[in-house]
């Protein structure tokens, strides 16, 4: 495969950040330390570039009834400046992507697709799209994405914005976007600036053309340093993610699992009028109970159960371990991992097997870390 | 570039060894880079016979857990209780405050020169 750079490469390079392949993609893994930088998102603030992201657009009097169709949500019923959390299935229900779509206005909407999936996803929707009056288009080569994340996020992201539109910023609710005007330097622009993320933490998701990516970088750097901003990898995304309860595609998500099994059974609108992809084969699913559901687990001790380690009761292995680490927020082991339903109930005592040694676990409620409100 | 200790020799696992008697053991600047922030160490306990080039303890970081393998045969004298404590010394000081545990050594496995070792890992000396 062809290796991938964001437009902020050049950046990472000179912040010394170590890179890891992602989806194709040379993604800077840390700049410093990735504990230094998990900490930075959860008391102060982290950048990150997420330009590996897809994003794909949606234009046409059809737009809402189409992705009604073309995934589980419905996505009609999305008000103009608010986003949605949904998936993409497979006929057979199994899930191609998890994605978030914005509401642009009435006839457009941005999907934004995971980074390694975007191609998939795009083909997918262009090959959905047939009979309905809309446009898809993939402009994920010509997108950048930096997100700025954690309490002072906020603050950041306004010293940005001329004063007579601190209230676009201010004003937005969770899971909102807008477009806002920025002055960059000598360089202004309207940039699309969601309320969205994927740490756990307050936080925006700017999306920017190529070519204004390392000016938004820089003037966000600037701005944030002394609000303790400071650049944060995908090692530090992962943690923060886990902490969070979110799922990551490849380990929560697969086209072998249904949305029922991941928990995400609110997701699917088998309420909605029409058909969609994956409608019949998702309502027999609703009907039977998984065999294994995605469960929360705490370890007791100070070693990390990690992905596809065996969870065990009385020795006989009852699920897998999706994801694992330690939590540097909470001081202990967190996990998401597949259970076998009868296991499943907060508070049941299971084992991870660490590399031959049980160790003993917790199933808990989701998410392991919720920010102070 | 991580940094690879003149002084001391390596195995080809990046644990380093002294010259004293009993010798000192720790892991490599080169290692503990690679391992991200370690969070978590798990050592043999003082009495405890190791093998060279058998797995002897782990190294847990937040991203990744790796074998620790004993670069030397013999009898555990001396756990470094700080390291335990403080597992980010590993990354802080490797050569230094970060050391893991003396041997009192029977048999070397293959150990490389700093020369070597650096050559061989991409390590700066």
């Amino acid at each position: 495969m062809t290796e991938k750079y964001t437009a902020l490469y050049e950046e990472h390079k000179r912040l010394g950040a170590s890179f890891t392949d992602f989806g194709g993609w040379q993604m800077p893994l840390k700049y410093s330390s990735e504990l230094a930088e998990h900490h930075a998102v959860r008391k102060a603030a982290g950048l990150f570039d997420l330009s590996h992201m897809g994003e794909i657009k949606v234009t046409g009097p059809d737009a809402g009834a189409f992705l009604d169709y073309a995934l589980v949500g419905k996505l009609s019923a999305v008000k103009v400046g608010k986003a949605k959390y949904s998936l993409i299935t497979n006929a057979d229900g199994g899930i191609i992507d998890d994605l978030i779509s914005y509401r642009l206005d009435d006839e457009t909407y941005l999907v934004v697709p995971n980074a390694g999936n975007a191609p998939v996803v795009a083909a997918e929707l262009a090959a959905r799209a047939e009979g309905f009056d809309v446009t898809v288009n993939n402009i994920s080569d010509d997108t950048s994405l930096v997100a700025v994340q954690g309490p002072n996020a906020e603050a950041i992201l306004l010293a940005l914005v001329p004063a007579e539109h601190r209230d676009a910023v201010t004003g937005m609710k969770y899971y909102a976007a807008a477009k806002v005007p920025m002055a960059l330097g000598a360089w202004s622009a309207e940039l699309l600036v969601a309320r969205t993320g994927y740490t756990g933490e307050d936080g925006f998701e700017i999306y920017v053309p190529n070519d204004a990516a390392p000016i938004l970088w820089a003037a966000l750097l600037d701005a944030g340093t002394d609000r303790g901003l400071i650049p944060a990898g995908l090692a530090c995304r992962d943690s923060l993610r886990l902490e969070a309860g979110m799922p990551l595609y490849g380990n929560e998500l697969s086209l072998d699992l249904d949305p029922y099994a991941a928990g995400l059974g609110p997701v699917v609108a088998l309420s909605k009028e029409g058909d969609f992809v994956g409608r019949t084969a998702l309502e027999a699913k609703k009907q039977q109970a998984p065999a294994r559901r995605l469960v929360g687990l705490k370890g007791a001790g100070r070693r990390a159960g990690r992905s596809h380690y065996p969870v065990l009761s009385d020795g006989a292995v009852i699920g897998d371990v999706t994801s694992g680490a330690p939590s540097p927020t909470l001081g202990y082991p967190i996990a998401l991992a597949y259970v076998d339903t009868a296991f499943a109930e907060p508070g049941t005592e299971v084992q991870v097997d660490l590399r031959g040694k049980p160790e003993p676990f917790t199933v808990v409620g989701l998410p392991f870390y919720k920010r102070p409100s | 570039m991580s940094k690879v200790n003149a002084g001391l020799r390596y195995s080809a696992e990046h644990e380093w060894v002294d010259g004293s008697s009993p010798v000192k053991v720790g892991i490599s600047a080169v290692a503990a880079d690679a391992l991200g922030d370690v969070v978590y160490v798990d050592l043999p306990e003082v009495g405890a016979v190791i093998t060279a080039g058998e797995t002897c303890g782990e190294v847990e970081s937040t991203k990744s857990v790796s074998d620790l393998y004993a670069p030397v045969s013999g009898e555990i004298m001396e756990i470094n209780q700080e390291a335990i404590d403080n597992p980010a010394l590993l990354n802080e000081d490797p050569y230094g405050a970060g050391w893991l545990f003396t041997v009192n050594t029977t048999s070397e496995g293959e150990l490389l020169s700093a020369e070597e070792y650096a050559e061989k890992n991409g390590g700066e000396l």
